[in-house]
C-alpha cells in the first residue's frame, strides 16, 4: 500500500471514529435526560458535547475528502450536491404535508436524516458504477 | 477526450495498479480515464506525461478542438 493510500485509509478511520464518537454523544443528549438524569445543566453540557464532538466529525469528513483522489471527490461533490438538493426540495414538500394536514402524523427531522442518508447512499452507488 | 494511457501503460508492462499508485490517485480513475469516461484535470495530465516522458498532446487528444479543424 503507498503512503497516499496509507494517508486516506488513515483518514477514514479516522472519520470514522468520530462518527462514532458524536452517535453516542447524540445518543447522550437524547436519552440522558429521559433516563439518566433531571437537571437542565447537565443537558446544556450534553448538548454543547454534542455540537463540540459534531465539529470534530466535520472537520475529519473535511480532510478526508481532501485526501480522495479527483474522481472520488467528483462522485462525492455529485452525490453530495444530489443528496443537498432532494434533501431540500423533499423535506420542505414533507413539511407541506404536514402542515396542511394531508399526512396523519407530524414531519420530524428523523424521517428527513433517513431519506437524505439513504440518497447519498444511492447516488454513491449510481456514481461510483458511472465511472467504472 | 482520447488519451494513449491503455497503449503507453501496456508499452512499459504497467498494470492499472501500478500506474495509480505512480500518479497518486486510485485504480478506478486510471480505468475511467483510459475508458474515456474521466477527463484527468491539469495537474493529474501534466504528471502523467512526466512520467511518461512525452508531452501531454502526445497523450491526450482534444475531441472538439479536432472536429473545428
Amino acid at each position: 500500500m503507498t503512503e497516499w493510500q496509507q494517508n486516506t485509509r488513515r483518514l477514514t478511520v479516522r472519520l470514522g471514529i468520530w462518527t462514532g464518537i458524536w452517535l453516542f454523544s447524540t445518543a447522550l443528549a437524547t436519552f440522558g435526560p429521559l433516563l439518566v438524569w433531571q437537571s437542565q445543566l447537565l443537558s446544556i453540557v450534553a448538548v454543547v458535547l454534542n455540537v463540540a464532538v459534531g465539529l470534530g466529525m466535520i472537520l475529519a469528513n473535511k480532510d478526508q475528502l481532501k485526501s480522495l483522489d479527483e474522481l472520488q471527490q467528483k462522485i462525492q461533490l455529485e452525490s453530495m450536491g444530489l443528496t443537498l438538493g432532494a434533501g431540500l426540495v423533499l423535506g420542505i414538500a414533507f413539511s407541506i404535508l404536514d402542515t396542511s394536514d394531508v399526512i396523519p402524523f407530524d414531519a420530524e427531522i428523523p424521517y428527513l436524516v433517513m431519506m437524505m442518508s439513504l440518497i447519498y447512499l444511492t447516488s454513491l452507488i449510481i456514481n461510483t458504477r458511472r465511472y467504472q | 477526450m482520447k488519451n494513449r494511457l491503455k497503449v503507453l501503460r501496456a508499452e512499459r508492462d504497467w498494470t492499472q495498479a501500478q500506474l495509480a499508485n505512480a500518479l497518486q490517485v486510485s485504480r478506478q480513475t486510471i480505468n475511467a480515464i483510459e475508458k474515456g469516461k474521466f477527463d484527468p484535470s491539469l495537474p493529474l495530465a501534466f504528471k502523467a506525461a512526466r512520467l511518461f516522458g512525452l508531452s501531454i498532446e502526445d497523450i491526450f487528444e482534444d475531441e472538439a478542438g479536432e472536429a473545428n479543424v
